[in-house]
């Protein structure tokens, strides 16, 4: 009896749990299936996954894109900007926080804090004098808005690697430096390979912030060549009428591939990154 | 040893370099122009004129759309963190068990917090609430007569962006379950030994061990929710429609600043926002004095 009563419960609790997960899942799967549907099916059949025929030709309709500028483009302009920038603010981050979390220097507590602030400092208040400041510049128009101020250090990887510092011994910087290693050199050759972990989760959430951001290149980038995937959606949009609903779909669906391959790769690094420092997918 | 440490002073400056130059040039000088910029009626064409208090007169007294974007703003925030944050410390409670299978169903709830930002969802989302949408297609099935657009109804509108908001909670639950994870089961064990049911447990072991990690994600996710923009730049098509109801405060922002060029009053508009969540941050640290509970060593 309180056999089959156990089982019963797990039962309840896989078809609980399993069932939300679902309904949590399914407005993607319908995303993913519908870009395989017919145009003239994907509202009339909205019901079902299954399209009547795989419409294929939804993609190469999507990738031919806009006047010219294909997704080929779209891709390699996002890609550009991603690899950049989070090279960029990996490598940063990673020399900030090793000063923050070994080094004691005049004035450290108070940039510190200084970075704490900037964590929770609302992106609004810094946007329109950065964009004055840039097109002062002569940077608009060009990737240069996007990708140079990631080369400053983020204070969430920061954080995140300065916590993962702390975890290594201090002795092991003490033998170094009394085999005659600087600074410099305690950094590059012991600590550097021993956050490797760290490192690989602050890349990955850079990956998708910078693949994901939309408001960046809405304000910096007017010319279609330039455009980025996340923001070359927007243009199937813009038409007044969409009528390339297979295309839109398609598209939308692919711009997520990238996201999911990271997450099915290093999925590892992805929840222990959130749950040991509470950063934001 | 002394000329070490003067040294250590030169080498933490070369380390940090990045973070503090960086600081001093995208945050802090951005900051305080916009500060300037608030009092003054510039539009990028010519040099900025010093109105004084103008732009903030005009925001607060005369601007209905600005009163109109607060509320719809603080609609969404006072609706979508809460909701959030139950549904995630709700979540993890269910999937705090040693169960087969429960690394997948982690994964399942954390996916759409991984995607939710991406312009993508937010143009899945105004299809699901379409009128011949997702949504509507499933009612129909059900034989409900549905065919509201939601996206485009002046009262559903705001709150398909509060579900999209809501549908995120993943990596709050995450967050919460490492948490979870950490309270000693042997708490729960003396606990049911005592007596005490399910719902005392949950009031007196599990949220006052959780409260330093939902006051960390309260202020995080606030902060996060009023600067809300991609999926009601994509749902509205840019504007806030329909009829403002999707305007919130950084659309607004963004549509002041860069459709209408004014660059002073959109920077105004930037610190009110930076004083509330300012005050709002500060208000929350204040009352966790009375419900945050800090675990003292020797007490447990």
């Amino acid at each position: 009896m309180a056999h089959t009563n156990r089982r019963l419960k797990a039962f309840a609790y896989h078809l609980l749990v399993g069932g939300l997960a679902l309904i949590m899942l399914y407005p993607i799967i319908w995303l993913a299936m519908s870009s395989l549907k017919p145009n003239d099916e994907i509202f009339t059949t909205a019901y079902s996954l299954l399209p009547s025929s795989f419409e294929w030709s939804n993609y190469s309709k999507g990738w031919a894109g806009f006047g010219g500028n294909t997704f080929a483009n779209f891709y390699k302009n996002s890609f550009i900007i991603v690899i950049a920038s989070t090279f960029g603010a990996v490598a940063s981050s990673a020399l900030v926080a090793y000063g923050f979390a070994r080094v004691s220097y005049f004035g450290k507590a108070f940039w510190f804090t200084c970075m704490m602030i900037t964590m929770m400092l609302p992106r609004d208040v810094t946007m329109i004098p950065q964009y004055i400041l840039f097109s002062k510049l002569g940077w608009l128009a060009s990737f240069k808005p996007i990708i140079i101020p990631q080369f400053f250090a983020t204070p969430f990887f920061i954080f995140l690697i300065m916590q993962f510092i702390r975890t290594i011994p201090g002795e092991l910087d003490e033998a170094a430096k009394i085999d005659g290693c600087s600074r410099y050199g305690i950094f590059f050759r012991i600590i550097l390979p021993l956050i490797a972990p760290a490192l690989v989760t602050s890349t990955i959430f850079a990956f998708y912030w910078n693949w994901e951001d939309f408001i960046h290149p809405l304000l910096y980038l007017n010319n279609p060549d330039l455009f980025p995937v996340s923001l070359a959606l927007k243009l199937f949009l813009d038409t007044d009428a969409v009528n390339n609903w297979g295309g839109l779909f398609a598209m939308s669906t692919l711009s997520l591939v990238p996201i999911f391959v990271v997450f099915f790769l290093f999925q590892k690094y992805i929840v222990e990154g959130i749950s040991t420092t509470g950063l934001k997918g | 040893m002394k000329k070490l440490r003067e040294n250590d002073h030169l080498v933490g400056y070369v380390f940090s370099a990045p973070f503090i130059l960086g600081f001093l040039v995208f945050t802090l000088y951005p900051i305080l122009s916009s500060l300037y910029y608030s009092f003054t009626d510039y539009t990028m064409l010519g040099a900025p004129n010093w109105v004084g208090l103008d732009n903030y007169q005009k925001m607060l007294f005369h601007d209905d759309k600005y009163a109109k974007s607060v509320s719809v703003t603080l609609t969404y925030v006072l609706s979508s963190v809460p909701l959030r944050l139950a549904f995630a410390l709700l979540v993890a409670m269910i999937l705090n068990r040693a169960v087969t299978g429960i690394g997948l169903y982690r994964s399942a709830y954390y996916l759409p917090s991984l995607i939710g930002g991406s312009v993508a969802v937010s143009i899945m989302w105004s299809q699901v609430f379409g009128s011949d949408g997702l949504v509507n297609s499933v009612l129909r099935t059900f034989g409900v007569d549905a065919s509201t657009n939601y996206v485009g109804s002046p009262g559903y509108a705001i709150w398909t962006l509060i579900a999209l908001s809501v549908w995120q909670f993943g990596s709050s639950m995450l967050i919460f379950l490492a948490g979870l994870k950490s309270i000693p089961a042997s708490y729960y064990e003396a606990a049911s030994v005592d007596g005490a049911n399910g719902l005392h447990r949950f009031f007196k072991i599990t949220l006052p061990l959780l409260s330093p990690i939902i006051l960390f994600n309260l202020i995080m996710q606030t902060i996060s929710a009023f600067m809300t923009f991609t999926p009601a730049y994509i749902i509205s098509r840019g504007d806030g429609r329909p009829v403002d109801e999707t305007l919130v405060y950084s659309l607004y922002l963004y549509r002041k600043a860069f459709e209408f060029s004014s660059m002073g009053f959109a920077s105004a508009m930037a610190w009110i926002m930076l004083i509330v969540i300012g005050l709002l941050t500060l208000l929350i640290f204040q009352s966790s004095k009375y419900w945050v509970h800090y675990e003292t060593k020797g007490e447990g």
